[in-house]
């Protein structure tokens, strides 16, 4: 049964790899996705079998969809709009947004495991799909009825892209010190100030941005939502980074920027929490991103090893890197199991979401860049060539340690739960 | 017309797994293996549903023979568009020994019992890689065939289908009710997207039993030996014709 089989496979399997990359030209090796032997990394474990449907289409499309160009949309920042509409279309523009605008409904567990698997594909782009998601809930959960159907159907199916403005080059762990000022006149509010840092800012349609309306600390602070194209609404330039390349990042400048009332989500004040809610999601988002990244990591390590050889024999023949191995799929799937639970918790708005949150955030970001470091290392030289895949998850991951709450303020909330007097 | 389409749907082994055959040779290694729908057979449920979008049939039947898993099978195609699924029940050793006339007898049954106008199945099975079940069908039934479909249109109770053959494309006009397998080219299948997932859920497998249907599995081939491909040797280069002929005299292969 298999020998005629065997031959039939590479030959499908080749097919299907040209058919995904025919159209551009990449010097990029692009070894089909090895969805080898079930094995203790395989993230469908525990999974209900929706779940795995869900699953199923994020690998499809991770694999073929984004996979074949991640290198160039690095290579070029490319922001790949026509791939992440193909992405809404599937319904991963508003995964957790409710149905009744445009949303899929699906839970954060179910969402977890959809970025874990597209981020095997780019982690960047997957990414800025994370944080647009991130935004549409925010609009969705906090915003009245007018507001939910003005903003939320264009952003669930990516019609409009949008951008969380929280950060400022002032305040970045000490989120609550933001200077942005909007001074309420009539029925407007004029914005003045900047951010920093901004995911998708001058390529995005839709702010949610973070602004002072009230007095010092968190309790001054609302959430206005400000369309691309407002008078006053300009950016700065965009950043070169290390990775994240896929995604456009730039300041955000508001100069006497009039905002209608009607654009407010929640009450003066509210504007603080409401972010914070936001993150908590981000932050599972992110370490899912990172997972995934993890994830492909510790295939392409696994699959060099098979074919490397040096010393007379593979480098799979060899202690030190068998046990590496074992020890980067442990933590991977350490990692994994925290993002998880951190998500059925704050699904269920756990007492204890806020924490897992944090502490999942905190975990699976710094363990995951380990995986990813240590496969790169594991590719001797070739882990430093961008023909191999593996230095741009390690390059792109390295940045989820430090955003959406740095891994230091992800300490603090902790040890803020811990050393409280109940 | 019933308007009705039965798409058969197999799992088999995933395309991007490395295969291995088992160290007593008597088949592949399955257990633990990650498995999907047959590439051809996803070809297949797309052309079906494109059919039904398109108002020219009003219901899409998916089918599956095997075990317990082979509803996941069946689920993927009701996530693509399919209307409702029919799990044929077979395991164990009857599993093991199941095959294309097997299948063809029972999909031959269920089209009948459908009252299907049209069964379109892959054009092959990338596990054995038979090419036989599509054919067979179409001979229990007494209807013609369209094999290696890479293009259908219907035309009123007529269907045109542009074969891929080895000299070529050649196009054909068959009467309905009829078979069609599907080759590569005639679509690229569509993901299933999240809210079709969620809907599939809701949608109705009926569990039959091949009795019930008046088919017995008993097998008249048996697997002898499975072994892996002989390991490409490498080659050796030769600097004249002269030297390129009595070499290849020398190795017996002219």
């Amino acid at each position: 049964m298999a020998a005629a089989g065997a031959a039939s496979l590479s030959r499908i399997s080749r097919l299907f790899s040209s058919f995904s990359c025919r159209k551009q030209r990449i010097n990029v090796k692009i070894i089909p996705q090895r969805r080898g032997i079930s094995s203790c990394i395989d993230p469908a474990h525990g999974l209900t079998d929706e779940q795995k449907e869900f699953q199923k289409v994020a690998f499809d499309f991770a694999a073929k969809e984004m996979a074949p160009h991640m290198a160039e949309w690095d290579h070029k920042e490319i922001f790949p709009v026509e791939t992440m509409r193909r992405a809404a279309q599937l319904g991963f523009g508003g995964i957790y947004v409710q149905p009744d605008v445009g949303g899929s409904g699906l839970s954060r567990l179910d969402t977890s495991v959809i970025f874990e698997a597209l981020s095997t594909g780019c982690v960047s782009t997957t990414a800025y799909i994370s944080i647009h998601n991130m935004c549409a809930w925010v609009i969705d959960t906090f915003g009245n009825a007018e507001q939910r159907e003005r903003f939320c159907p264009d952003l669930c199916s990516m019609e409009k892209f949008a951008s969380y403005c929280l950060t400022e080059p002032g305040s970045g762990s000490d989120a609550a010190s933001l200077l942005t000022s909007a001074h309420r006149s009539g029925d407007h509010y004029v914005l003045n100030g900047s951010k920093a840092f901004i995911s998708g800012g001058g390529d995005t349609d839709v702010y949610v941005v973070m602004c002072r309306t009230g007095g010092k600390g968190a309790k001054g602070i609302s959430c206005v939502v400000v369309e691309r194209g407002t008078a006053g609404l300009s950016f700065g330039k965009k950043e070169r980074k290390v990775g994240w390349n896929s995604q456009p990042t730039r300041a955000v400048i508001f100069e006497d920027c009039v905002v209608p009332v009607n654009n407010r989500l929640g009450e003066e004040g509210q504007g603080f929490s409401i972010a914070m809610k936001g993150l908590n999601g981000g932050r599972i988002n992110i370490a899912s991103c990172s997972l995934g990244a993890a994830h492909a990591c510790v295939q392409l390590a696994r699959d060099h090893m098979m074919v490397r050889k040096q010393f007379g024999e593979t480098l799979s023949k060899n202690q030190f890197l068998q046990f590496k191995l074992a020890e980067m799929a442990s933590q991977l799937v350490a990692s994994r199991l925290m993002v998880r639970e951190a998500a059925r918790a704050l699904q269920e708005n756990r007492s204890d979401a806020v924490s897992l949150c944090s502490m999942a955030k905190l975990f699976a970001t710094d363990q995951c860049f380990n995986v990813c470091n240590e496969a790169l290392q594991m590719h001797g030289g070739y882990g430093y060539l961008k023909d191999y895949a593996v230095q741009q998850f390690v390059r792109d991951i390295r940045v989820h340690q430090i955003l959406e709450g740095t891994n230091e303020v992800m300490r603090m909330i902790i040890s803020r739960d811990l050393l409280t007097d109940l | 017309m019933s308007g009705r389409v039965l798409v058969g749907v197999k799992r088999v082994i995933d395309y991007a797994v490395k295969i291995r055959v088992k160290p007593d040779n008597s088949g592949v290694v399955t257990d633990g293996v990650k498995h999907s729908m047959n590439p051809f057979c996803e070809i297949a449920v797309e052309e079906a549903v494109k059919l039904k979008e398109k108002k020219l049939i009003k219901e899409v039947v998916a089918v599956s023979c095997g075990p317990q898993q082979a509803q996941e099978t069946i689920r993927t195609a009701l996530a693509m568009g399919a209307d409702r699924g029919i799990h044929v029940e077979v395991s164990g050793k009857d599993y093991e020994t199941l095959g294309p006339l097997h299948v063809s007898k029972i999909l031959a049954a269920l089209a009948k019992k459908e009252e299907a106008q049209l069964v379109i199945l892959g054009k092959q099975a990338i596990d054995d890689d038979c090419n036989q079940t599509g054919q067979m069908t179409a001979a229990l039934l007494d209807w013609p065939q369209g094999t290696f479909a890479s293009e259908v249109s219907l035309e009123g109770d007529k269907i045109k289908v542009v074969r891929e053959i080895d000299g070529g494309l050649e196009t054909i006009k068959i009467n309905t009710p009829a078979v069609l397998t599907a080759d590569l080219r005639l679509n690229t299948p569509r993901y299933a997207t999240l809210p079709n997932i969620m809907k599939a859920k809701k949608k109705k497998i009926a569990n039959v039993k091949p009795a019930d249907l008046g088919v017995e599995l008993t097998s008249r081939l048996e697997v002898l030996r499975v072994d892996e491909p002989p390991q490409r040797l490498a080659g050796i280069k030769v600097e004249t014709v002269g030297d390129l002929v009595s070499k290849l005299k020398e190795t017996g292969k002219i």
